[in-house]
């Protein structure tokens, strides 16, 4: 079990003012679910997902794994106790290769699992893996080789940032195809998969909004779904009313 | 004359050898030729008007390689050496070089090498220097290395230059000089630590129509070290170059970068690019969320950017 108690996370704008982030986020995340977390641009959801990492230290509340509060621990030992993240925009390295950083994230695996997990995301090996992790490699293919580490480690929690961003539509499929194989039904296993895309949102459990830094929204996938696109549509026609008015 | 564990572990360090390679070879230690051998491709020997070492590769030869490494092991010692290397007409050949300093005392342990280096028509040269230090962390090791170098028409020339660790002060020259369709690409990576200083100047002459240079530099400064790294890229005819120097600055270390491109001629096509960053907190993140921990994840991010 994830859970998140009163999470709030302050950050100071571009001007240097403090902006609130999330607010008093609480939520409680099982063993052997794939969550949605879906909602506007600039809610709180990568940041929310980055506080669970660790990468931001939450400015109010506590984080407990399996009964373990990992509030105050570093990003790699939060790696290390089993809470994976995929980067949205994973950083590029000049000088380090495809196999140095699958080999970081293989651990004690076998090379051959290095090989097998590219594959899996759709790159080959032999073409792939002495590549330059600085800019001989498209935005795509970075993201693909972001996917494949997360693959390797097999976390028991595992967040995927919008993992469809800068891939094509045939990965898109793919990367879906594999998360729903991959991760839907594991009973150890609690992935958060945050998404806009409707290939990957319907793969999911269950499903959370996050809006204006706060939980907006939690239901079944088909509930959720339908709420939003009701709301959506209304807001849409009222918008188009009040444009027709003026 | 014998190599001592401490010579041989610099052996290993600058020119990655464990035994007295089969080959052409120099082995300098201490000032002295300790081992000296020639092939019937690669003549090896002395320079009656400079007394240095003259290595020549003859003409036509294929897949040659030298090795010719300096060690310094004797405390205090101060060497100077003035060596011709020569690439004969289509030769293809490879040049390990190389220098080291152990040093135990507090008495400054100095090599300033000069070397010559001529790559006639349609020749090709490899040449890889590397130079590093050990010993007591505050007896002063330096390094001064000068290249000139000579590429003639089709010629090229691969250089790799590394300075790995260990070298408190340094003062690098290297010019080149290319004749037409001769080309030459320089790749220089420098760590530096502690307090030490490092200087590099590098300046590449394009004398001929459809010549071309490419200088890519890296460097590391940690603690409180300094580089300075300065580049002239010059087109005197129909040319192409391109300079590239990054460098990442840790601690409370300096960095400077000069590059420098030169046209002389409208002809000549002249680009260059320059970065001086700290390590991203990014990619130490992203490396961390793969459970290595800070200090695993900048040791493999400045080995990665000086490979």
């Amino acid at each position: 079990m994830l859970e998140l108690r009163n999470i709030g996370l302050t950050m100071n704008d571009e001007n240097g003012h403090p902006k609130e982030i999330l607010k008093k986020i609480d939520l409680k995340l099982e063993p052997g679910k794939l969550y949605g977390i879906t909602g506007p641009n600039g809610g709180g959801k990568t940041s929310l997902a980055k506080v669970i990492m660790g990468i931001y230290p939450q400015t109010t509340g506590e984080i407990f794994l399996n009964g373990q509060n990992i509030s105050a621990l570093t990003v790699d030992e939060r790696a290390k106790l089993g809470i994976s993240y995929a980067f949205q925009q994973p950083p590029r390295f000049k000088g380090l290769t495809v196999e140095d950083i699958l080999t970081i994230a293989a651990g004690k695996k076998e090379p051959r699992a290095i090989r097998k997990k590219l594959r899996e995301v759709g790159l080959c090996p032999e073409d792939y893996l002495d590549r330059n992790l600085g800019t001989e490699l498209s935005g795509g293919e970075i993201k693909r080789i972001e996917m494949a580490q997360i693959l390797l480690r097999n976390s028991q929690v595992t967040i995927l940032d919008e993992p469809e961003a800068g891939v094509d539509l045939w990965t898109v499929q793919k990367l879906s195809n594999l998360f729903m194989w991959g991760y839907r039904n594991q009973p150890d296993k609690i992935t958060l998969l945050i998404s806009h895309h409707e290939k990957m949102l319907p793969i999911c459990d269950e499903m959370i909004v996050i809006n204006q830094g706060e939980v907006q929204k939690r239901g079944s996938t088909q509930d959720v779904w339908n709420l939003m696109k009701d709301e959506l549509f209304s807001k849409n026609r009222e918008q188009c009313q009040g444009e027709v008015g003026v | 004359m014998n190599l001592t564990k401490i010579d041989w572990n610099i052996m290993d360090k600058v020119a990655d050898l464990h035994n007295v390679p089969t080959g052409a070879v120099n082995i300098r230690l201490n000032g002295q030729a300790a081992i000296r051998r020639s092939t019937p491709n690669v003549c090896v020997t002395n320079s009656p008007e400079t007394g240095g070492l003259v290595v020549e590769f003859r003409a036509g030869v294929q897949g040659e390689i030298a090795h010719v490494p300096v060690v310094l092991s004797e405390p205090g010692l101060k060497d100077a050496v003035h060596n011709t290397f020569i690439v004969g007409e289509g030769a293809d050949a490879t040049l390990i070089a190389g220098c080291g300093i152990h040093s135990g005392c507090h008495q400054e342990s100095r090599h300033d090498g000069l070397h010559e280096i001529i790559v006639k028509k349609g020749g090709r040269l490899r040449y890889i220097e590397k130079h590093y230090g050990e010993g007591e962390e505050d007896s002063p090791r330096v390094l001064n290395p000068t290249a000139k170098i000579i590429i003639e028409e089709n010629a090229h020339a691969e250089l790799e230059m590394v300075q790995i660790e260990g070298v408190n002060s340094t003062k690098r020259v290297t010019e080149a000089q290319i004749a037409a369709k001769g080309s030459i690409k320089i790749t220089e990576r420098l760590l530096t630590t502690g307090k030490q200083e490092a200087f590099s100047e590098i300046s590449i002459f394009m004398q001929g129509s459809d010549s071309n240079a490419q200088i890519l530099s890296r460097g590391v400064a940690q603690d409180q070290s300094r580089q300075i790294f300065q580049a002239a890229l010059v087109g005197q005819d129909e040319c192409n170059g391109h300079l590239e120097c990054d460098a990442i600055i840790m601690d409370q270390a300096y960095i400077q970068s000069i590059p420098e491109i030169r046209a002389e001629d409208a002809r000549a096509v002249l680009t260059h690019e320059a970065a001086i960053g700290k390590i991203a907190g990014e990619q130490l993140l992203k490396l961390m969320s793969l459970g290595i921990s800070e200090s695993e994840a900048i040791e493999m991010i400045i080995q990665g950017f000086l490979r």
